[in-house]
């Protein structure tokens, strides 16, 4: 081959001027990465104003999640409510109901957190068997962000919880301000715990899609109790059963009988690269197989990738130490020779807790659980370097 | 005024033994002790706005509004608010919401979960209804056709009879088939202790690996996202517990102005009580700039459309086939009764009562041209 003209020759980037500091007051990617968008799976759902879409978890390496990339479920739609009419009302067993003004909350003492977000029906497309040709698809109900904003257990301190008495058998019902409401009912443990009501993600306002101008943040909870648009907090002596605890987000067992309240999000991973989406495009030699993995219940420890199909595990390298409830990116370094890989990684976390394969899930639970589908991935990586969703024996 | 402290943290974070309420007790204890932290912001919320938000109902009836209905009265009112979307007899259109059957399915290959064989609480229907349906019209519905579409729900799953009178006292008796249904998460003991073992790292399995399933053999993914759309077969049906997506979305009509026709330009009132009216339309049709195709065609121009036009929006034989243009006296007849006017059409919209919800609706619609 003979000397690269790119290199040889003056390019036009390399001669005119590019744009501005004022062409683009807030930008979006380079029109190169117009591929690296949210999908939608359309026949999953009757409309799109009440359903789900999908981040490009292929495309996206590290562990923050852009939040324009960030994947979107609503049950009424995104709604745009501003600041000046944002009220938050916390009532029920408080000693005085309050309400709150957006400027009122920026007032209290803040924290900042980074917490996976992942929706309970994320992989549940996957419980019959392989079904969806990317990690976009069967991973992608999933985002992770820093968040800015004040405990809640410092807003029900404020209206006193004098009125509340033992905490023990007590919740708080959470509603948001769109017209699907979409409330939800949490134990007061958690709710005194590490529950944020959230006004920044990633540095910047929370976008509409995701709640703004404010959202709930239940970290290692399922994505459903994350109530955006967050209008109302209410201190209860029971679950309400709403709709969204009931007749969704329980998981019914291969017998006939549901789980209920089945909120935490057990440990997960999964291989970003290689994936079906974003196949081996180079030649033999060095590769670098990547992922993320989390867990509800703490800090990601260990995660182990197969490279045959669950028959030897090698550990991979976690690029930094696991952080509480948030993604950790591992990476394994090695080389391809075109040989033929089944392809799965294994998420361990604090409590010891080993991702299971999808035969453990579903001797447990049957294939109709829809929800919390925690189970081992597998890409089968071909001579070509393409990759596919498939399951082994 | 002196700037409070800032509160101490309450301690119940990760620690095992704040689920024993030990700890929880010991914050609580703090709490009574947080008036002088308190940072006085703020205000106290006035009754009335806690009525106004505060509607959530407990299996128990807490928070049930006085009122009633039956099914009998609830059957014309879900035919025209709710049986677009959930059918006539709560059996479902399409892929919305099934309301009723499924009895008896929910340990089959393919559970129908409705409210008749899966919720558990009477409270809920009532709830949901009354907070967030119709689909784009929520909190429109009264306290009386909240009860009556309820109890309709309810008959359409012989719970009760049509005479059988929902109200805040006989609404929380109503035990549901699958009340007992339901356990409380149970994964503890059930799979966490199985899988908190040291994980094997060499010859885990017995046989050699083979593969058992794969993704392009179903070929349900979205096409956009296939490095190369393979397969020339037909896609077979998805394997998920769903029913298969409506007609998928047309492309966005080439010039979707919405700017007000110049001439005879209708009586603003009239038009905004016609967007009112609407918003009965709204789950299914959408109007206006970048309309699209949804359950329904986009009505951009529809006063003197051709009828069954919009290409790419797959109409019923009988549409499709009908020819002429919309004016205002067929959309008139089509919209105070859909199925009597246009035999076998998809549009399952009983139809609107009022002449003057016509005229409005109507004019509404003449708002947007081509």
């Amino acid at each position: 081959a003979g000397p690269d003209p790119l290199i040889t020759e003056v390019q036009d980037w390399a001669s005119g001027f590019g744009h501005g500091v004022d062409e683009v007051p807030y930008g979006l990617p380079i029109k190169f990465e117009d591929d690296v968008i949210r999908r939608n799976v359309e026949w999953l759902t009757a409309d799109t104003i009440s359903s789900i879409n999908f981040t490009p978890i292929h495309a996206l390496d590290g562990t923050i999640t852009p939040q324009g990339c960030a994947f979107e479920r609503h049950h009424s739609g995104a709604i745009e409510l501003s600041k000046p009419d944002y009220r938050l009302m916390i009532n029920g067993l408080v000693d005085q109901p309050l309400v709150f003004s957006y400027d009122d909350l920026e007032r209290f003492p803040r924290e900042q957190h980074v917490y996976f977000c992942e929706c309970a029906a994320n992989t549940g497309m996957e419980w019959a068997g392989a079904q969806l040709n990317g990690a976009q698809f069967t991973h992608g109900m999933i985002h992770n962000m820093e968040y800015t904003g004040v405990p809640l257990r410092t807003l029900l301190a404020e209206a006193g919880l004098d009125a509340a008495g033992d905490f023990k058998d007590k919740w708080v019902y959470v509603e948001g301000a769109d017209a699907s409401s979409n409330g939800r009912s949490i134990p007061m443990e958690k709710a005194m715990d590490d529950v944020l009501v959230a006004f920044k993600a990633n540095g910047e306002a929370l976008r509409k899609e995701h709640g703004y101008p404010v959202r709930l943040v239940v970290p290692g909870w399922e994505g459903n109790m994350w109530v955006k648009w967050l209008r109302r907090v209410e201190v209860m002596d029971g679950p309400v059963e709403s709709r969204e605890e009931t007749s969704k987000y329980t998981d019914t067992l291969a017998d006939g009988t549901s789980r209920k309240w089945t909120w935490v999000m057990d440990a997960k991973s999964v291989v970003t690269s290689p994936s079906p989406q974003a196949p081996i495009k180079h030649g033999h030699g060095p590769v670098v197989i990547t992922g993320m993995a989390w867990s509800g219940h703490g800090k990601i420890t260990r995660v182990d990738v197969s490279k045959d199909g669950g028959m030897t595990w090698e550990t991979a390298r976690l690029a930094s130490e696991g952080q509480d409830k948030a993604l950790t990116r591992f990476y394994l370094d090695t080389t391809w020779e075109g040989e033929e890989w089944l392809l799965q990684s294994r998420a361990i976390d604090e409590t010891g807790y080993v991702q299971p394969t999808k035969a453990q899930l579903r001797d447990v639970r049957g294939l109709n659980s829809i929800y919390h589908n925690n189970c081992i991935q597998t890409w089968h990586v071909k001579a070509n370097g393409e990759a596919e969703n498939v399951e082994v024996s | 005024a002196p700037i409070p402290e800032p509160e101490a943290p309450v301690k119940t974070a990760a620690a095992p033994e704040a689920l024993d309420g030990g700890i929880i007790g010991a914050a609580h204890a703090d709490n009574g002790d947080t008036k002088g932290l308190r940072f006085g912001l703020g205000r106290g919320a006035l009754p009335e706005e806690i009525a106004a938000w505060n509607l959530d109902v407990s299996p128990d009836g807490t928070g049930l509004p006085a009122g009633s209905g039956n099914a009998f009265d609830g059957e014309a009112i879900f035919e025209e608010q709710c049986a677009v979307c959930h059918g006539s007899f709560a059996e479902g259109v399409g892929n919305w919401p099934k309301l009723a059957g499924g009895d008896g399915t929910l340990a089959d290959e393919d559970p129908l979960k409705t409210v008749g064989s899966y919720w558990p609480y009477t409270s809920t229907v009532w709830d949901y209804v009354h907070r967030s349906m119709p689909f784009g019209n929520a909190q429109s519905l009264s306290v009386d056709d909240t009860y009556a579409i309820v109890a309709y729900i309810l008959y359409s799953n012989d719970i009760i009879d049509d005479e059988f009178e929902l109200n805040q006292d006989t609404l929380p008796e109503v035990v549901l088939p699958n009340a007992d249904g339901f356990i409380v998460d149970d994964r503890a003991e059930t799979e966490y202790s199985k899988w908190r073992t040291e994980p094997c790292m060499e010859n885990c399995k017995d046989g050699p690996v083979e593969i058992t399933m794969r993704a392009t053999v179903l070929d349900v993914t979205p096409e956009e996202a296939v490095e190369e759309p393979a397969a020339t077969d037909p896609a077979p049906e998805p394997a998920a517990a769903v029913d298969p997506a409506p007609e998928p979305a047309a492309e966005p009509a080439a010039d979707p102005a919405a700017a007000p026709a110049e001439t005879d330009a209708p009586d603003p009132e009239l038009v905004a009580a016609g967007e009112k009216v609407f918003n009965k339309c709204k789950a299914c049709h959408q109007i206006g700039d970048g309309a699209k195709d949804r359950v329904g065609p986009q009505l951009n121009g529809i006063v003197g459309r051709e009828i069954g036009s919009v290409e790419g929006f797959k109409y019923s034989n009988t549409m499709g086939s009908m020819g002429g243009a919309w004016d205002a006296e067929t959309l008139a007849a089509f919209l105070a009764d859909p199925r009597g006017t246009v035999k076998g059409t998809k549009m399952a919209f009983a139809g609107l009562r009022k002449d003057s919800d016509v005229e409005a609706l109507i004019a509404y619609l003449s708002s947007f041209s081509q």
